[in-house]
């Protein structure tokens, strides 16, 4: 690694007034995703702004009819939650298949959907359960704030706080694996929402996205018969040594059907 | 610009200063000579680097020690009560649960985190546990039946 500087605010403000008086500085939560590239020298930030200790982004609260999750909760913390589980299992399934053990007790939410891998498992969460982003200064809806591949809509100096969930009428998630990395090769959220069926999809392509074909399909009739009437095209999807884009098309098709049958 | 950093390793104090990018696994290995935890892929996925730090298991390459400020950090040198093995440690020896034994510390650490989560895993659980550890010798079949023979053990 190159040489940097580290800082451990306690309050989101703190964080902020570190970022404008460093020069090149990074947020850091888990770091499951920054210091292996940091160790690779892709990246090299003069200032890393450690935010594991900013009390405003930890815990997990729920309302009538929402989960809200801490930025900083890491995905072992999520996994193990009662109140998740009972209120969203597909959130609960998500969180314990990222990764490893060891993993999953250093990363964080915030963190992972702020990095937004295109093999991410969040950002599938996030889209397809149409959750709303907290930051220290706005909401931004799912919808809007996967924008492209690593590239969200979230400012420089933006800090997630928190994801807000509503809760599902019901929602799956099933994923592809990569069975060396446990990053999903194709995973799919589909959730029956207040606003209709919602099926986001990750690993697919270079960003998570909604397949909105799908969803209209599904919205007519929710069956894993009906998935199949639907074409799940190769175009613009991602292709490289796990798999092809006909094979990553094809493995669109089967996680839809797997998780609407999961749902059901 | 070093920055000083207290923690605990195995029940003992340790204050110094640290450039910022030291992992805590260099720490470990460098400084205090605890050379038990190993370092295989360096990239966050053998697991041979893994011990505990405040009791969860996380992978010592990919953490900085500034990380574990004031922090209670486990190794495989602080697991066997003097002479005595700990049960996962003596399971280990038992089954042939290693060949050439580099994986093995921290297949043990991490194995020791999913007991104390989950005293009676079934043979799956403890496969998906060991995800992040992987191991070139044995074929795992020993590992399984060590965490295995380790939790009968310490339930008993």
């Amino acid at each position: 690694m190159y040489k940097f500087n580290y800082q451990r605010p306690n309050s989101v403000e703190d964080a902020l007034a570190l970022y404008k008086t460093s020069d090149d500085p990074k947020f850091v939560a888990g770091g499951m995703t920054l210091l292996p590239t940091m160790k690779l020298r892709l990246a090299q930030p003069s200032d890393l702004i450690d935010l594991s200790c900013v009390a405003d982004l930890s815990g997990i609260t729920e309302t009538d009819d929402t989960i809200t999750i801490g930025a900083g909760v890491r995905h072992a913390d999520v996994a193990a939650s009662k109140e998740v589980d009972r209120r969203i299992p597909a959130l609960s399934n998500l969180a314990e298949s990222i990764g490893d053990p060891q993993v999953r007790n250093r990363g964080t939410i915030g963190g992972s959907i702020a990095n937004n891998d295109p093999a991410a498992d969040y950002p599938a969460g996030v889209l397809g359960l149409n959750a709303t982003v907290v930051t220290d200064r706005r909401e931004i809806m799912a919808d809007d704030f996967f924008t492209d591949m690593f590239e969200t809509a979230l400012l420089p100096d933006e800090v997630v706080v928190s994801v807000r969930f509503p809760v599902p009428k019901r929602a799956a998630y099933v994923k592809f694996p990569n069975p060396a990395s446990r990053y999903a090769i194709v995973g799919v959220m589909v959730a029956e929402c207040d606003s209709g069926i919602r099926v986001a999809v990750t690993g697919a392509g270079p960003c998570v996205y909604r397949f909105t074909e799908m969803e209209e399909a599904l919205n007519k009739e929710f069956s894993p018969q009906v998935t199949g009437e639907i074409a799940c095209e190769p175009d613009g999807l991602n292709e490289d040594i796990h798999a092809s884009a006909e094979y990553r098309a094809h493995l669109v098709g089967v996680m839809v059907r797997r998780a609407v049958a999961a749902a059901n | 610009m070093r920055m000083k950093v207290q923690l605990s390793v195995n029940g003992r104090n340790i204050e110094g200063e640290f450039e910022p990018r030291t992992l805590l696994v260099d720490l470990l290995r460098d400084e205090l000579r605890l050379t038990g935890t190993h370092v295989g892929c360096d990239t966050s996925q053998c697991g041979a680097c893994v011990v505990h730090v405040n009791g969860r298991s996380v992978k010592s390459c990919t953490i900085l020690v500034a990380q574990t400020q004031g922090s209670q950090v486990q190794t495989i040198e602080g697991l066997a009560d003097g002479e005595k093995l700990h049960p996962l440690q003596a399971a280990f020896k038992e089954e042939h649960g290693l060949q050439c034994g580099f994986c093995t510390p921290g297949m043990i650490m991490s194995s020791v985190d999913l007991l104390n989560r989950n005293p009676d895993p079934s043979e799956k659980e403890i496969r998906d546990w060991l995800e992040g550890n992987l191991c070139r010798c044995t074929g795992y079949h020993n590992i399984v039946k060590a965490v295995q023979t380790a939790a009968k053990n310490m339930r008993n």
